[in-house]
């Protein structure tokens, strides 16, 4: 990998990092708000089905983890083990992956 | 000053990388620095202890140990400073060869500093003026900041990242990087920051300020490394960075 792509990783992570700061905040407080009368499948159904905007904001909760942790993770991994190079740059794309994959598959499936 | 307390029970580090400690026995004398305990030893007890100094006054850099765990100029060290009790461990710098003894083999150190383009590129010749550089300018300032950098090598030695990743550039090869890119008169601007971009360069650092913490000279290259890591990224989104900087 060149170096301005490791660069503009860096900078993904850190962008991810800022849209991942107000994703948590609101969904912490979110949920902080919604469990106050107890919490229930139906309740929970009952917010997210067919409503687009909360369907928009967990979309874009769910790209930045998918952009964020494999890049972490890919630092991680190269300080912590000898894995470096293309096979854990591969390997990292396919945790970004499958992190979309199946957080995208879990809001849907609230959503529709 | 008790009896015992005239004492002073010092662990040195003898041999190679697979050396140990051996213990000395050294009169503790007032305003006493580790520098001139370590020289103590090697003048009266065994003259085979190998270290390194030169200038005794905190200017070059050479006398760097680890005392009591931590990367320290031995040379402005007093002992009553650092001592746990009577008790003082001295050994080689940390993240660095062991040549022998307390030296070590600064040659990675140093060519992280070339890896670094840490060489002052000028673009004038003798026929031209002097160069301008107004003293309080933001770039003069930030420069100001790290210049006094005495590659003594404690930063390195104390650098986490340093330890993880043996090819990342360090912290005094950064702040060398930072003071030059800051220099209005140097030329070589795109090949350095070339040099020092990526998971061997700035964005290697993880801010835990060791490096800050550790440094003699009150340099903060976690400073130097965080300016680093905006102009590079600025340039890494202009596509102003070469694809191969030369390592």
């Amino acid at each position: 990998m060149s170096p301005r792509a490791q660069v503009l990783l860096w900078g993904a992570q850190r962008a991810s990092a800022a849209v991942l700061a107000i994703c948590v905040a609101v969904h912490l407080a979110t949920v902080i708000y919604a469990v106050r009368n107890g919490l229930s499948a139906a309740e929970i159904l009952g917010r997210t089905r067919g409503n687009a905007p909360w369907l928009a904001f967990y979309l874009v909760f769910v790209a930045s983890v998918a952009v964020h942790a494999p890049i972490g993770l890919r630092a991680i991994l190269a300080e912590w083990t000898r894995w470096r190079g293309r096979s854990l740059d591969l390997a990292m794309l396919l945790v970004g992956g499958l992190l979309a994959l199946w957080g995208a598959r879990a809001v849907w499936a609230v959503f529709a | 000053m008790d009896s015992e307390a005239c004492t002073l029970n010092v662990r040195v580090w003898r041999g190679g990388e697979s050396g140990g400690f051996r213990e000395y026995e050294v009169p503790r004398l007032e305003s006493q620095t580790v520098l001139d305990v370590v020289t103590y030893i090697q003048r009266r007890i065994d003259p085979t202890l190998s270290y390194r100094f030169a200038c005794r006054v905190g200017m070059c850099g050479s006398c760097a140990m680890t005392v009591n765990g931590k990367p320290r100029w031995t040379c402005r060290t007093h002992v009553a400073k650092v001592a746990d009790g009577d008790r003082l461990e001295i050994a080689p710098l940390s993240n660095l060869p062991i040549v022998r003894d307390l030296v070590t083999d600064m040659t990675p150190f140093f060519e992280k500093w070339q890896r670094a383009r840490g060489r002052f590129q000028g673009g004038h010749t003798r026929r031209d003026d002097f160069a301008r550089v107004p003293p309080d300018s933001r770039e003069r300032q930030n420069t100001d900041a790290g210049i006094e950098c005495i590659g003594c090598g404690v930063c390195y030695s104390a650098c986490e990242v340093v330890a993880w990743k043996p090819e990342y550039l360090g912290p005094a090869a950064l702040n060398r990087a930072w003071t030059l890119v800051n220099d209005v008169r140097d030329t070589d601007r795109r090949a350095r920051l070339s040099a020092v971009a990526g998971d061997a360069g700035c964005h290697a650092c993880h801010t835990q300020m060791h490096c800050t913490e550790r440094c003699p000279k009150q340099i903060s290259p976690t400073a130097a490394i965080s300016g680093l890591k905006r102009l590079v990224l600025a340039a890494a989104l202009k596509g102003e960075l070469e694809e191969e900087p030369g390592r």
